[in-house]
Protein backbone atom coordinates (compact mmCIF):
# COMPACT_ATOMS: atom_id res chain seq x y z
CA UNK A 1 0.00 0.00 0.00
CA UNK A 2 1.19 3.33 -0.64
CA UNK A 3 1.05 6.25 1.58
CA UNK A 4 0.66 8.78 -1.74
CA UNK A 5 -0.69 8.03 -4.73
CA UNK A 6 -0.20 10.61 -7.49
CA UNK A 7 -2.15 9.55 -10.74
CA UNK A 8 -2.10 11.93 -13.90
CA UNK A 9 -2.56 15.14 -11.75
CA UNK A 10 -2.46 18.49 -13.95
CA UNK A 11 -3.83 21.66 -12.41
CA UNK A 12 -3.89 25.11 -13.94
CA UNK A 13 -4.90 28.89 -12.58
CA UNK A 14 -6.58 30.80 -15.54
CA UNK A 15 -4.15 30.38 -18.66
CA UNK A 16 -0.68 28.99 -16.28
CA UNK A 17 -0.52 25.89 -16.59
CA UNK A 18 0.93 24.98 -12.41
CA UNK A 19 1.00 20.92 -12.90
CA UNK A 20 1.54 18.93 -15.39
CA UNK A 21 0.52 14.71 -15.88
CA UNK A 22 2.06 14.37 -12.32
CA UNK A 23 2.94 10.95 -11.51
CA UNK A 24 4.14 9.67 -7.92
CA UNK A 25 4.54 6.98 -5.30
CA UNK A 26 5.16 7.41 -2.53
CA UNK A 27 5.73 4.34 0.44
CA UNK A 28 4.93 4.23 4.20
CA UNK A 29 7.66 5.61 5.83
CA UNK A 30 9.74 7.09 3.27
CA UNK A 31 11.05 10.52 3.25
CA UNK A 32 9.76 11.82 -0.12
CA UNK A 33 11.36 15.60 -1.95
CA UNK A 34 9.73 17.58 -4.26
CA UNK A 35 12.33 19.75 -5.52
CA UNK A 36 12.00 22.94 -7.51
CA UNK A 37 12.71 26.41 -7.74
CA UNK A 38 10.03 29.29 -6.95
CA UNK A 39 7.00 29.10 -8.80
CA UNK A 40 7.84 25.49 -9.81
CA UNK A 41 4.35 24.64 -8.69
CA UNK A 42 5.56 22.75 -5.35
CA UNK A 43 2.96 23.99 -2.93
CA UNK A 44 0.57 23.54 -5.77
CA UNK A 45 0.78 19.96 -5.74
CA UNK A 46 1.11 20.17 -1.48
CA UNK A 47 -2.66 22.01 -1.32
CA UNK A 48 -4.24 19.03 -3.81
CA UNK A 49 -2.79 16.14 -1.62
CA UNK A 50 -4.01 17.77 1.52
CA UNK A 51 -7.31 18.80 -0.02
CA UNK A 52 -6.81 22.63 0.07
CA UNK A 53 -7.04 22.24 -3.50
CA UNK A 54 -8.99 19.81 -6.22
CA UNK A 55 -6.63 19.02 -9.25
CA UNK A 56 -8.28 19.42 -12.13
CA UNK A 57 -7.24 16.28 -13.75
CA UNK A 58 -6.28 13.16 -12.56
CA UNK A 59 -6.12 11.28 -9.41
CA UNK A 60 -4.62 11.96 -5.71
CA UNK A 61 -5.15 9.52 -2.89
CA UNK A 62 -3.60 9.70 0.55
CA UNK A 63 -3.64 6.04 2.48
CA UNK A 64 -5.85 4.95 -0.37
CA UNK A 65 -8.39 8.32 -0.07
CA UNK A 66 -9.01 10.35 -2.80
CA UNK A 67 -8.25 13.73 -1.71
CA UNK A 68 -11.06 15.40 -3.59
CA UNK A 69 -13.20 13.71 -0.72
CA UNK A 70 -10.99 13.53 1.94
CA UNK A 71 -13.02 14.09 5.48
CA UNK A 72 -11.92 16.44 8.25
CA UNK A 73 -11.58 12.49 10.30
CA UNK A 74 -8.91 11.94 7.72
CA UNK A 75 -6.94 14.86 8.75
CA UNK A 76 -6.85 13.35 12.34
CA UNK A 77 -3.98 11.44 10.32
CA UNK A 78 -1.68 14.41 8.47
CA UNK A 79 0.28 16.67 10.12
CA UNK A 80 0.97 19.96 8.41
CA UNK A 81 3.82 22.31 8.39
CA UNK A 82 2.46 24.82 5.86
CA UNK A 83 4.51 28.16 4.79
CA UNK A 84 2.34 30.41 6.95
CA UNK A 85 3.01 28.43 10.06
CA UNK A 86 0.03 29.80 11.68
CA UNK A 87 0.97 30.03 15.67
CA UNK A 88 -1.28 31.65 18.13
CA UNK A 89 0.98 34.95 19.02
CA UNK A 90 -0.35 35.88 22.61
CA UNK A 91 -0.49 32.20 23.58
CA UNK A 92 2.81 30.39 24.73
CA UNK A 93 4.27 27.22 23.15
CA UNK A 94 2.77 25.45 25.77
CA UNK A 95 -0.49 27.04 25.29
CA UNK A 96 -0.41 27.03 21.53
CA UNK A 97 0.33 23.01 21.91
CA UNK A 98 -2.21 22.42 25.04
CA UNK A 99 -4.42 23.70 22.41
CA UNK A 100 -4.01 20.81 19.80
CA UNK A 101 -4.17 17.83 22.70
CA UNK A 102 -7.52 19.45 23.54
CA UNK A 103 -9.11 19.46 20.10
CA UNK A 104 -7.14 15.99 19.47
CA UNK A 105 -8.59 14.47 22.93
CA UNK A 106 -4.80 13.17 23.57
CA UNK A 107 -3.12 13.69 26.91
CA UNK A 108 -1.73 17.12 27.46
CA UNK A 109 1.85 15.32 28.84
CA UNK A 110 2.29 15.13 25.37
CA UNK A 111 2.97 18.92 25.41
CA UNK A 112 6.36 18.42 27.09
CA UNK A 113 7.42 15.57 25.00
CA UNK A 114 7.06 17.19 21.48
CA UNK A 115 8.94 20.60 22.84
CA UNK A 116 11.51 18.31 24.33
CA UNK A 117 11.97 16.74 21.16
CA UNK A 118 12.03 19.81 19.13
CA UNK A 119 14.30 21.53 21.48
CA UNK A 120 11.57 24.13 23.19
CA UNK A 121 11.00 22.53 26.20
CA UNK A 122 13.15 26.11 28.00
CA UNK A 123 11.14 28.22 25.67
CA UNK A 124 8.03 26.48 27.04
CA UNK A 125 6.24 30.12 28.72
CA UNK A 126 8.05 32.52 25.40
CA UNK A 127 4.90 34.02 23.93
CA UNK A 128 4.20 33.48 20.23
CA UNK A 129 5.33 36.60 18.62
CA UNK A 130 8.70 36.54 20.81
CA UNK A 131 9.77 33.36 19.09
CA UNK A 132 12.33 33.17 16.56
CA UNK A 133 12.00 32.24 13.04
CA UNK A 134 13.63 29.04 13.79
CA UNK A 135 11.74 28.50 17.11
CA UNK A 136 8.27 29.24 14.86
CA UNK A 137 9.44 26.37 12.61
CA UNK A 138 10.28 23.88 15.45
CA UNK A 139 7.19 24.68 17.21
CA UNK A 140 5.11 24.47 14.04
CA UNK A 141 6.82 21.09 13.52
CA UNK A 142 5.61 20.30 17.22
CA UNK A 143 1.96 20.54 16.66
CA UNK A 144 2.18 18.54 13.46
CA UNK A 145 3.51 15.97 15.49
CA UNK A 146 1.73 16.20 18.73
CA UNK A 147 -0.82 14.08 17.56
CA UNK A 148 1.46 10.58 16.31
CA UNK A 149 -0.15 11.34 12.65
CA UNK A 150 0.80 8.78 9.67
CA UNK A 151 2.11 11.43 7.38
CA UNK A 152 3.81 14.75 7.64
CA UNK A 153 3.19 17.35 4.79
CA UNK A 154 6.27 20.07 5.04
CA UNK A 155 6.52 23.13 3.06
CA UNK A 156 9.90 24.08 3.05
CA UNK A 157 10.19 23.05 6.49
CA UNK A 158 14.25 24.54 6.98
CA UNK A 159 13.68 27.23 4.41
CA UNK A 160 15.56 30.78 5.84
CA UNK A 161 16.71 29.09 9.08
CA UNK A 162 20.53 28.91 10.45
CA UNK A 163 22.29 25.41 9.89
CA UNK A 164 22.32 24.13 13.59
CA UNK A 165 18.09 24.64 13.78
CA UNK A 166 18.80 22.87 10.40
CA UNK A 167 20.60 19.77 11.42
CA UNK A 168 18.33 19.37 14.53
CA UNK A 169 14.88 19.34 12.44
CA UNK A 170 16.79 16.84 10.24
CA UNK A 171 17.61 14.73 13.04
CA UNK A 172 14.12 15.02 13.89
CA UNK A 173 12.75 14.26 10.67
CA UNK A 174 15.17 11.21 10.26
CA UNK A 175 13.46 10.26 14.34
CA UNK A 176 9.93 10.26 12.59
CA UNK A 177 11.04 8.53 10.01
CA UNK A 178 12.43 6.11 11.62
CA UNK A 179 8.99 5.38 13.41
CA UNK A 180 7.31 4.75 10.43
CA UNK A 181 5.82 8.09 9.43
CA UNK A 182 5.80 9.33 6.02
CA UNK A 183 7.20 12.65 5.06
CA UNK A 184 6.24 14.37 2.11
CA UNK A 185 8.61 17.39 2.21
CA UNK A 186 8.99 20.63 -0.75
CA UNK A 187 12.25 21.92 -0.80
CA UNK A 188 14.62 23.66 -2.86
CA UNK A 189 17.80 22.88 -0.89
CA UNK A 190 19.42 20.18 -2.68
CA UNK A 191 21.68 19.10 -0.07
CA UNK A 192 18.48 18.66 2.36
CA UNK A 193 17.31 16.29 -0.39
CA UNK A 194 20.28 14.21 -0.96
CA UNK A 195 21.05 13.51 2.68
CA UNK A 196 17.38 13.21 4.01
CA UNK A 197 15.79 11.57 1.49
CA UNK A 198 14.57 8.66 0.26
CA UNK A 199 13.15 9.42 -3.49
CA UNK A 200 13.06 12.62 -5.08
CA UNK A 201 11.00 14.27 -7.66
CA UNK A 202 12.47 17.18 -9.89
CA UNK A 203 9.57 19.40 -10.45
CA UNK A 204 10.16 22.13 -13.73
CA UNK A 205 7.07 23.93 -14.84
CA UNK A 206 4.75 21.87 -13.21
CA UNK A 207 6.12 18.96 -14.68
CA UNK A 208 8.40 15.75 -12.65
CA UNK A 209 11.80 16.14 -14.65
CA UNK A 210 13.17 13.58 -13.14
CA UNK A 211 12.86 10.66 -10.14
CA UNK A 212 14.67 8.20 -8.09
CA UNK A 213 16.92 8.31 -5.25
CA UNK A 214 19.21 10.89 -4.99
CA UNK A 215 22.27 8.76 -5.43
CA UNK A 216 20.34 7.35 -8.49
CA UNK A 217 19.43 10.44 -9.89
CA UNK A 218 22.72 12.10 -9.83
CA UNK A 219 25.10 8.80 -11.42
CA UNK A 220 22.66 8.83 -14.32
CA UNK A 221 23.92 12.20 -15.16
CA UNK A 222 27.48 11.22 -14.25
CA UNK A 223 28.55 11.43 -18.02
CA UNK A 224 32.33 12.70 -17.50
CA UNK A 225 32.58 9.97 -14.52
CA UNK A 226 36.31 11.45 -13.36
CA UNK A 227 38.26 11.16 -9.98
CA UNK A 228 40.01 15.21 -8.71
CA UNK A 229 42.96 14.56 -7.05
CA UNK A 230 45.00 17.09 -4.70
CA UNK A 231 48.44 16.74 -4.72
CA UNK A 232 50.81 18.11 -1.14
CA UNK A 233 52.36 20.58 -3.10
CA UNK A 234 48.21 21.69 -3.83
CA UNK A 235 48.15 21.08 -7.21
CA UNK A 236 44.71 19.40 -8.63
CA UNK A 237 45.05 16.45 -11.29
CA UNK A 238 42.37 15.08 -12.98
CA UNK A 239 41.90 11.51 -14.09
CA UNK A 240 39.37 9.38 -15.69
CA UNK A 241 37.59 6.80 -13.61
CA UNK A 242 38.96 3.89 -15.46
CA UNK A 243 41.45 0.94 -14.88
CA UNK A 244 44.27 3.43 -16.94
CA UNK A 245 44.16 5.81 -13.87
CA UNK A 246 44.95 3.16 -11.17
CA UNK A 247 48.62 2.86 -11.87
CA UNK A 248 48.92 7.34 -11.52
CA UNK A 249 47.11 6.76 -8.07
CA UNK A 250 49.28 3.85 -7.01
CA UNK A 251 52.40 6.32 -7.68
CA UNK A 252 51.16 9.20 -5.89
CA UNK A 253 50.10 7.19 -2.94
CA UNK A 254 53.41 5.18 -2.94
CA UNK A 255 55.77 8.74 -3.35
CA UNK A 256 53.45 10.21 -0.73
CA UNK A 257 52.48 12.95 -2.58
CA UNK A 258 48.41 11.97 -2.29
CA UNK A 259 46.60 14.89 -0.22
CA UNK A 260 43.15 14.06 -1.16
CA UNK A 261 40.76 12.15 -3.77
CA UNK A 262 37.42 13.31 -4.93
CA UNK A 263 34.83 11.78 -7.37
CA UNK A 264 33.39 14.11 -9.88
CA UNK A 265 29.46 12.81 -9.39
CA UNK A 266 27.07 15.47 -9.83
CA UNK A 267 24.60 16.73 -7.27
CA UNK A 268 21.15 17.10 -7.52
CA UNK A 269 21.48 20.78 -8.78
CA UNK A 270 24.10 20.04 -11.85
CA UNK A 271 21.27 17.29 -12.63
CA UNK A 272 18.18 20.04 -12.43
CA UNK A 273 21.15 22.36 -14.54
CA UNK A 274 21.78 20.05 -17.22
CA UNK A 275 17.56 19.27 -17.56
CA UNK A 276 16.20 22.71 -17.27
CA UNK A 277 18.81 25.03 -18.20
CA UNK A 278 18.27 26.99 -15.19
CA UNK A 279 19.64 27.09 -11.59
CA UNK A 280 17.36 26.96 -8.28
CA UNK A 281 15.93 30.18 -7.02
CA UNK B 1 -20.75 18.12 17.23
CA UNK B 2 -17.27 17.37 19.50
CA UNK B 3 -18.18 19.29 22.62
CA UNK B 4 -14.34 19.07 23.40
CA UNK B 5 -13.26 20.63 20.57
CA UNK B 6 -15.85 23.74 21.06
CA UNK B 7 -14.19 23.48 24.83
CA UNK B 8 -10.63 23.71 23.42
CA UNK B 9 -12.06 27.30 21.38
CA UNK B 10 -13.50 28.59 23.95
CA UNK B 11 -10.36 27.95 26.49
CA UNK B 12 -8.20 29.56 23.80
CA UNK B 13 -9.78 32.23 23.30
CA UNK B 14 -10.33 33.48 27.23
CA UNK B 15 -6.76 32.94 27.16
CA UNK B 16 -5.86 34.77 23.94
CA UNK B 17 -8.24 38.00 24.80
CA UNK B 18 -7.01 38.53 28.28
CA UNK B 19 -3.45 39.26 26.36
CA UNK B 20 -5.42 40.88 24.04
CA UNK B 21 -6.36 44.56 25.19
CA UNK B 22 -7.79 45.75 21.74
CA UNK B 23 -10.98 43.15 22.13
CA UNK B 24 -10.48 43.46 26.08
CA UNK B 25 -11.19 47.13 25.59
CA UNK B 26 -14.46 46.43 24.11
CA UNK B 27 -15.70 44.28 26.74
CA UNK B 28 -14.98 46.33 29.43
CA UNK B 29 -15.42 50.02 27.91
CA UNK B 30 -19.40 50.40 28.27
CA UNK B 31 -19.97 48.45 31.64
CA UNK B 32 -16.95 50.60 33.11
CA UNK B 33 -18.03 53.76 31.58
CA UNK B 34 -21.74 53.10 32.93
CA UNK B 35 -20.57 52.48 36.76
CA UNK B 36 -18.83 55.96 36.38
CA UNK B 37 -21.09 57.93 35.01
CA UNK B 38 -24.29 56.73 37.03
CA UNK B 39 -22.09 56.93 40.11
CA UNK B 40 -20.53 60.12 39.09
CA UNK B 41 -23.01 62.11 37.85
CA UNK B 42 -26.30 63.50 39.12
CA UNK B 43 -28.05 66.21 36.40
CA UNK B 44 -31.18 67.25 38.05
CA UNK B 45 -34.70 66.10 35.48
CA UNK B 46 -32.30 63.48 33.54
CA UNK B 47 -34.50 59.75 33.63
CA UNK B 48 -33.48 57.25 35.72
CA UNK B 49 -30.17 55.00 34.47
CA UNK B 50 -30.10 57.02 31.62
CA UNK B 51 -26.37 56.24 31.10
CA UNK B 52 -27.06 52.64 31.56
CA UNK B 53 -29.60 52.65 28.60
CA UNK B 54 -27.38 54.76 26.68
CA UNK B 55 -24.19 52.53 26.96
CA UNK B 56 -26.21 49.37 26.99
CA UNK B 57 -27.69 49.86 23.53
CA UNK B 58 -24.18 51.08 22.25
CA UNK B 59 -22.28 47.98 24.23
CA UNK B 60 -24.99 45.43 21.99
CA UNK B 61 -23.78 47.19 18.73
CA UNK B 62 -20.54 47.59 19.60
CA UNK B 63 -18.93 44.76 21.97
CA UNK B 64 -20.08 41.37 20.02
CA UNK B 65 -19.90 42.73 16.50
CA UNK B 66 -16.72 43.87 16.83
CA UNK B 67 -14.85 41.00 19.14
CA UNK B 68 -16.69 38.12 16.79
CA UNK B 69 -15.50 40.01 13.59
CA UNK B 70 -11.70 40.37 14.82
CA UNK B 71 -11.34 37.32 16.38
CA UNK B 72 -12.16 35.64 13.10
CA UNK B 73 -10.67 37.63 10.84
CA UNK B 74 -7.50 37.76 12.95
CA UNK B 75 -7.52 33.70 12.73
CA UNK B 76 -8.02 34.03 8.54
CA UNK B 77 -4.96 36.74 8.17
CA UNK B 78 -2.19 34.53 10.49
CA UNK B 79 -3.48 31.17 8.97
CA UNK B 80 -4.53 29.66 12.69
CA UNK B 81 -8.17 29.12 11.36
CA UNK B 82 -7.02 27.28 8.52
CA UNK B 83 -4.59 25.12 10.91
CA UNK B 84 -7.86 24.57 13.43
CA UNK B 85 -9.80 23.56 10.35
CA UNK B 86 -7.48 21.08 8.84
CA UNK B 87 -6.79 19.45 12.72
CA UNK B 88 -10.65 18.35 11.90
CA UNK B 89 -12.38 21.46 13.65
CA UNK B 90 -15.53 22.16 12.20
CA UNK B 91 -16.28 25.66 11.27
CA UNK B 92 -19.71 25.44 13.32
CA UNK B 93 -17.47 24.23 16.26
CA UNK B 94 -15.31 26.63 16.06
CA UNK B 95 -18.37 29.47 15.59
CA UNK B 96 -19.56 27.90 18.56
CA UNK B 97 -16.43 27.81 20.89
CA UNK B 98 -15.50 31.69 20.04
CA UNK B 99 -19.84 33.25 20.02
CA UNK B 100 -20.03 31.36 23.44
CA UNK B 101 -17.19 33.21 24.48
CA UNK B 102 -18.32 36.48 22.96
CA UNK B 103 -21.90 36.13 24.56
CA UNK B 104 -20.46 34.93 28.08
CA UNK B 105 -18.08 38.17 28.01
CA UNK B 106 -21.03 40.54 27.17
CA UNK B 107 -23.01 38.49 29.91
CA UNK B 108 -20.59 39.39 32.70
CA UNK B 109 -20.72 43.23 30.96
CA UNK B 110 -24.49 43.05 30.79
CA UNK B 111 -24.54 41.72 34.50
CA UNK B 112 -22.65 45.16 35.39
CA UNK B 113 -24.59 47.03 33.42
CA UNK B 114 -27.78 45.78 35.49
CA UNK B 115 -26.32 46.25 38.75
CA UNK B 116 -25.35 49.41 38.10
CA UNK B 117 -29.37 50.55 37.11
CA UNK B 118 -30.09 48.93 41.07
CA UNK B 119 -31.93 45.58 39.10
CA UNK B 120 -32.24 42.76 41.49
CA UNK B 121 -33.41 39.54 41.05
CA UNK B 122 -36.27 39.14 38.40
CA UNK B 123 -35.71 42.47 37.31
CA UNK B 124 -31.64 41.68 36.73
CA UNK B 125 -32.75 38.22 34.77
CA UNK B 126 -35.08 40.15 32.67
CA UNK B 127 -32.61 43.15 32.26
CA UNK B 128 -29.63 40.77 31.10
CA UNK B 129 -32.08 38.62 28.84
CA UNK B 130 -33.11 41.49 27.23
CA UNK B 131 -29.53 42.33 26.76
CA UNK B 132 -28.63 39.09 25.73
CA UNK B 133 -31.19 39.23 22.90
CA UNK B 134 -29.15 42.20 21.09
CA UNK B 135 -25.95 40.39 22.06
CA UNK B 136 -26.68 37.36 20.07
CA UNK B 137 -27.87 39.42 17.26
CA UNK B 138 -24.08 41.28 17.42
CA UNK B 139 -22.65 38.05 17.64
CA UNK B 140 -24.63 36.86 14.80
CA UNK B 141 -23.68 39.75 12.87
CA UNK B 142 -19.75 39.72 14.08
CA UNK B 143 -19.51 36.05 12.62
CA UNK B 144 -21.52 37.09 9.17
CA UNK B 145 -18.35 40.39 8.56
CA UNK B 146 -15.70 37.86 9.97
CA UNK B 147 -16.46 35.07 7.85
CA UNK B 148 -16.62 37.60 4.97
CA UNK B 149 -13.40 39.24 5.15
CA UNK B 150 -10.12 37.96 4.29
CA UNK B 151 -8.22 39.94 6.95
CA UNK B 152 -8.31 42.53 9.94
CA UNK B 153 -8.31 45.09 7.54
CA UNK B 154 -10.89 44.36 5.44
CA UNK B 155 -13.14 43.50 8.84
CA UNK B 156 -12.36 47.31 10.30
CA UNK B 157 -13.67 48.21 7.22
CA UNK B 158 -17.02 46.63 7.19
CA UNK B 159 -17.59 46.77 10.99
CA UNK B 160 -17.17 50.64 11.63
CA UNK B 161 -20.06 51.57 9.19
CA UNK B 162 -21.94 48.77 10.61
CA UNK B 163 -21.44 49.59 14.40
CA UNK B 164 -22.56 52.84 13.72
CA UNK B 165 -25.68 51.77 12.25
CA UNK B 166 -26.47 49.71 14.97
CA UNK B 167 -24.93 51.04 18.17
CA UNK B 168 -25.08 54.65 17.23
CA UNK B 169 -28.68 55.04 15.41
CA UNK B 170 -30.64 54.50 18.64
CA UNK B 171 -28.29 57.14 20.56
CA UNK B 172 -28.88 59.67 18.11
CA UNK B 173 -33.15 58.32 17.95
CA UNK B 174 -33.06 59.85 21.41
CA UNK B 175 -32.85 63.33 20.23
CA UNK B 176 -34.20 63.17 16.91
CA UNK B 177 -37.37 61.55 15.68
CA UNK B 178 -36.86 61.27 11.98
CA UNK B 179 -33.78 59.13 12.94
CA UNK B 180 -35.97 57.09 14.83
CA UNK B 181 -37.96 56.23 12.33
CA UNK B 182 -35.25 54.33 10.21
CA UNK B 183 -33.71 53.43 13.61
CA UNK B 184 -36.28 51.35 14.45
CA UNK B 185 -35.86 48.75 12.23
CA UNK B 186 -32.65 47.82 13.90
CA UNK B 187 -32.78 44.78 16.46
CA UNK B 188 -30.97 47.68 18.77
CA UNK B 189 -33.30 50.27 18.77
CA UNK B 190 -35.84 47.39 19.56
CA UNK B 191 -33.78 46.08 22.41
CA UNK B 192 -33.56 49.86 23.42
CA UNK B 193 -37.37 50.24 23.37
CA UNK B 194 -37.47 46.74 25.48
CA UNK B 195 -34.72 48.23 28.01
CA UNK B 196 -36.59 51.62 28.31
CA UNK B 197 -39.63 49.72 29.31
CA UNK B 198 -38.22 47.15 31.60
CA UNK B 199 -40.50 48.00 34.52
CA UNK B 200 -43.79 47.69 32.74
CA UNK B 201 -42.43 44.64 31.08
CA UNK B 202 -44.29 45.24 27.48
CA UNK B 203 -43.23 43.67 24.85
CA UNK B 204 -45.29 44.98 21.58
CA UNK B 205 -45.71 43.35 18.27
CA UNK B 206 -43.27 45.73 16.55
CA UNK B 207 -41.12 44.25 19.07
CA UNK B 208 -41.28 41.01 18.26
CA UNK B 209 -41.64 41.92 14.19
CA UNK B 210 -38.46 43.69 13.55
CA UNK B 211 -36.05 41.74 16.08
CA UNK B 212 -37.15 38.22 13.79
CA UNK B 213 -36.75 40.10 10.68
CA UNK B 214 -33.53 41.07 11.61
CA UNK B 215 -32.20 37.60 12.98
CA UNK B 216 -33.96 36.48 9.82
CA UNK B 217 -31.81 38.84 7.48
CA UNK B 218 -28.50 38.24 9.19
CA UNK B 219 -29.07 34.32 9.25
CA UNK B 220 -29.38 34.49 4.93
CA UNK B 221 -26.37 37.04 5.08
CA UNK B 222 -24.51 34.36 6.99
CA UNK B 223 -25.26 31.58 5.24
CA UNK B 224 -24.39 33.35 1.92
CA UNK B 225 -20.91 34.86 3.69
CA UNK B 226 -20.09 31.16 4.62
CA UNK B 227 -21.10 29.65 1.23
CA UNK B 228 -18.40 32.32 -0.77
CA UNK B 229 -15.62 32.02 2.03
CA UNK B 230 -15.83 28.41 3.35
CA UNK B 231 -13.41 29.86 6.01
CA UNK B 232 -10.61 30.69 3.25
Amino acid sequence: MYSLDIQNVSHAFDDNQVLKNIELKIHQGEIFGLLGPTGAGKTTLLKILTGQLRQQNGSAYVFDKDTKSLDLEDYEKFGMVLENVGIYERLSCYDNLLLFTKIYGIDKKNVDYVLKRVGLLEAKKTIGMNLSKGMRQRLALARAIIHHPKILFLDEPTSGLDPATVQEIHKLLCDLKDEGITIFMTTHNMVEATKLCHHVGLLHLGEIVEYGEPKEVCQRYDHQKNIHIQLNDMTNVTLSNSAESADTISEYIRSGKLQAIHSSEPTLETVFIELTGRRFE
Amino acid sequence: MQLRKVKAIFWKQLKDTFKNKAILIQFVMFPVLAVIMESTTNIEGLQDNYFVMLFATMYIGMAPLTGMATVIAEEKEKHTLRMLIMSNVRSYEYLIGVGTYVVLACLVGSTVMGITAGYMGGKLVLFTGIMMIGVLLSTLLGAVIGVWSKNQMVATSIVVPVMICFSFLPMIAMFNEAIEKVSKFTYSQQVNYLLHNISDMSLTSENVLVIISNFIIITILFVYAYRRSRFA
